[in-house]
């Protein structure tokens, strides 16, 4: 379970969030609506780790994570336009974590196989990733980010590059996927009917009173 | 992650070490010398200095004049017109950066039969800057809208009109970005005046190396040399404030057209003259190689190599740590940045001259010893390395580094995996650069080798100081050998790149 509690970013002297409070329970599907520069991103930035708190506390299961860096915490991203490394290849890309994690070769090739699979991209393993469209690149980041096993996926707004069909059918597709694995998930977005679709629940961030 | 930027910065600390001792201890030296014993004085009241001094401003000024005269028109064409082999003619551009200065000016001597005259100097100025002129303005050029012109037109404008009204002013920061950097370099030329100018014509820096080498009067060559450095600081302020402000930036498009053979024939057609010619002449003077070679020229070759292999190695080492250290910005990095660019910015000759006066007595004396010239040429081959290194580096999203802390890599395991390959890129285009850079290095050398025991730029000029068409016939050849080498070596990083962007 994450929770999020009274918590407060500046950014120089604008106040970007303010004493916002959370909670996800497991297996939970919660969205984040909100305008563009309303905080959205900087609140999953700061539960993945990647962003210091000025004040307030990010827990999971009751374990305070203020003084876990990101890399410990064990938390997947996707980000709105995928990171993904462009001097490797797709499987290298998706079994990244796990080689981080040591796992044995043999071991991330069968699982990278099976997460190709699973995002839709079966034998999409030697393709450069300049070589991918929107949609298949949007695939493969989030099979990277599931490939470890987070404990909680964060997503920023991850479709919304992509043209409208495309978009909806991935929104559907996604929202499978993580039932189907019983994720816990935040996921961002600015659009209320995306958040309709893949979130069992959705919280709305005001814009910052300025 | 603070505290880890920091540490990264710490990796400045080495380079900023070895500039300090082998750049700033020596230019502190000079300041020194200089300025002891009425030195200075006596040099502002030599009445032959001051010709001396003449000359050099008066042959700068006139070769970066004709660098631009020359320059603009195929700046004009490279960036408007649509042509087969323009990214060759672009390519191409950048082989007078590398090539020797020993074997630019035995060509231009090849070319005009041996004759040293202002003249040759002016063509071994412009074969040199044209390039320097033409990749500084087409980028700007190119990204003009040349609707600005179609609309002077209907307004009754006419071509020389537009041009003076309409383009001009537009790429006016850019023309004078690359004048002074131009001035820069001609105002310090050495080797090309040297070699070409006789011995009745020289500039500040064969005046300080005359001094030092021939009359040993380090003296008056030490307030000499500051006097330069002092006008140099100057010029280097002024040079890269004008080159802060080219770097406004007009539309991003591309407006090439279908090339006018009428204006595109003539302009390329000088360009051949200009840099083929010379070259032409050199590989036919130089007659048999193979036989005139010798194992003189055998030796040097070998002492160039063993020396260009320990400079490009130590400038590679402190370039990547340094540029490691600058990637991650923040105030020491800015000033770590410009302090390994200052020996870029004055002469070879302050460097090997203010070498020569700080190490020259205990407790380290490196006169005559086998490290003081790869020393001088990691130095002056340090910039290019930084500059190859930085831009890879910053080029990274930093949310590259994120995506891979969130799939669990520790800093350390980022840097391997998102930084490392990319340095891995820049090193090796920097590598490459220093090395070719101190292959050619001529001035600095001078100064520290040892006699009996040259590199190939510096017998290459010995031999074509000697009077006799067998001397000079060596040195031609051996000036090929060298021009070869540095081709290969550029040729061969660029493919090795090629393969490394592909991959």
């Amino acid at each position: 379970m994450l929770e999020v509690d009274g918590v407060l970013v500046r950014f120089g002297e604008r106040v970007v969030l303010d004493d916002v409070s959370l909670t996800v329970n497991d297996g939970e599907i919660v969205g984040l609506l909100g305008p563009s520069g309303c905080g959205k991103s900087t609140l999953l930035r700061l539960i993945a780790g990647l962003q210091p708190i000025d004040s307030g506390v990010v827990r999971w299961d009751g374990e305070d994570l203020v003084n876990v860096p990101a890399h410990a915490r064990r938390f997947g991203f996707v980000f709105q336009d995928q990171q993904l490394f462009p001097h490797m290849d797709v499987a290298a890309n998706v079994g990244f974590g796990l080689k981080m994690a040591h796992v044995s070769k043999q071991a991330i090739v069968e699982r990278v196989g099976e997460l190709l699979e699973l995002v839709g991209l079966p034998g999409y393993e030697r393709r450069s990733i300049a070589t991918l469209s929107g949609g298949e690149g949007q695939r493969v980041a989030l099979a990277r980010a599931l490939a470890p096993q987070p404990r909680l996926l964060l997503l920023d707004e991850p479709f919304s590059a992509l043209d409208r069909e495309l978009h909806d059918r991935l929104a559907v597709e996604v929202r499978g996927l993580l039932r189907h694995l019983g994720m816990t998930a935040i996921h961002v977005t600015h659009d209320p009917d995306e958040a309709a679709v893949v979130c069992d629940r959705v919280i709305r961030l005001a814009e910052p009173s300025t | 992650m603070e505290r880890r930027r920091s540490r990264l910065t710490l990796l400045g600390v080495a380079p900023a070490l070895f500039v300090l001792l082998f750049f700033a201890w020596p230019v502190a030296a000079i300041v020194a010398r200089g300025l002891s014993g009425g030195g200075v004085t006596d040099v502002l009241r030599d009445a032959s200095l001051r010709r001396v001094a003449w000359f050099t401003v008066w042959q700068a000024v006139l070769s970066t004049a004709c660098a631009v005269a020359l320059g603009l028109p195929l700046a004009f064409v490279l960036a408007r017109y649509r042509f087969r082999g323009r990214s060759l003619v672009e390519s191409l551009l950048v082989v007078p950066f590398v090539l020797p200065t020993v074997v630019v000016g035995a060509a231009f001597l090849a070319l005009l039969h041996g004759e040293q005259s202002v003249r040759g100097v002016l063509l071994a100025h412009v074969f040199f800057n044209v390039p320097v002129v033409v990749r500084t303005v087409t980028p700007l050029w190119r990204k003009l809208d040349p609707r600005f012109a179609d609309a002077a037109r209907t307004l009754g404008a006419g071509r020389v009109q537009v041009w003076r009204n309409v383009t001009l002013p537009m790429l006016r920061q850019a023309v004078l970005a690359a004048a002074g950097i131009v001035f820069l370099f001609t105002f310090t030329s050495f080797g090309v005046v040297l070699l070409l100018g006789g011995p009745r014509r020289r500039t500040l820096e064969v005046e300080i190396y005359q001094r030092t080498a021939q009359q040993l009067d380090l003296r008056s060559a030490a307030a000499l040399a500051l006097v330069q450095l002092v006008a140099l600081g100057g010029l280097l302020l002024w040079s890269s404030r004008s080159q802060a402000r080219a770097a406004v930036r007009q539309r991003l498009a591309d407006h090439t057209q279908p090339a006018r053979l009428v204006v595109l024939v003539p302009v390329l057609l000088t360009a051949f003259a200009l840099f083929g010619l010379p070259m032409v002449a050199l590989a036919r003077r130089a007659g048999r190689w193979s036989s005139a070679v010798g194992t003189v020229g055998r030796a040097a070759l070998v002492m160039s190599l063993r020396t260009a292999l320990i400079a490009a190695f130590v400038a590679a080492v402190l370039g990547a740590m340094a540029g490691v250290a600058i990637a991650r910005q923040g105030r020491v990095s800015r000033w770590l940045d410009a302090g390994l660019m200052l020996p870029l910015g004055t002469s070879a000759v302050t460097v090997g001259f203010g070498l020569l006066i700080t190490f020259n007595r205990a407790p380290v004396d490196l006169r005559g010893s086998a490290v003081i010239v790869p020393l001088a040429h990691a130095l002056i081959g340090l910039p290019f390395v930084v500059r190859s290194v930085v831009p890879v580096l910053r080029s990274i999203d930093p949310r590259q580094r994120d995506a891979a802390a969130m799939l669990g890599a520790t800093p350390a395991q980022t840097w391997w995996s998102i930084d490392a390959p990319l340095l891995r890129r820049g090193l090796l285009t920097g590598l490459a650069f220093a090395f070719a850079i101190s292959l050619g290095e001529f001035g600095a050398t001078s100064f520290l080798i040892r006699r009996g025991n040259p590199t190939l730029p510096t017998l290459i000029g010995e031999l074509l100081g000697k009077p006799g068409v067998a001397n000079n016939q060596q040195a031609y050849a051996l000036a090929v050998i060298l021009a070869i080498v540095t081709a290969v070596v550029m040729v061969l990083v660029d493919a090795l790149n090629m393969r490394t962007d592909r991959a």
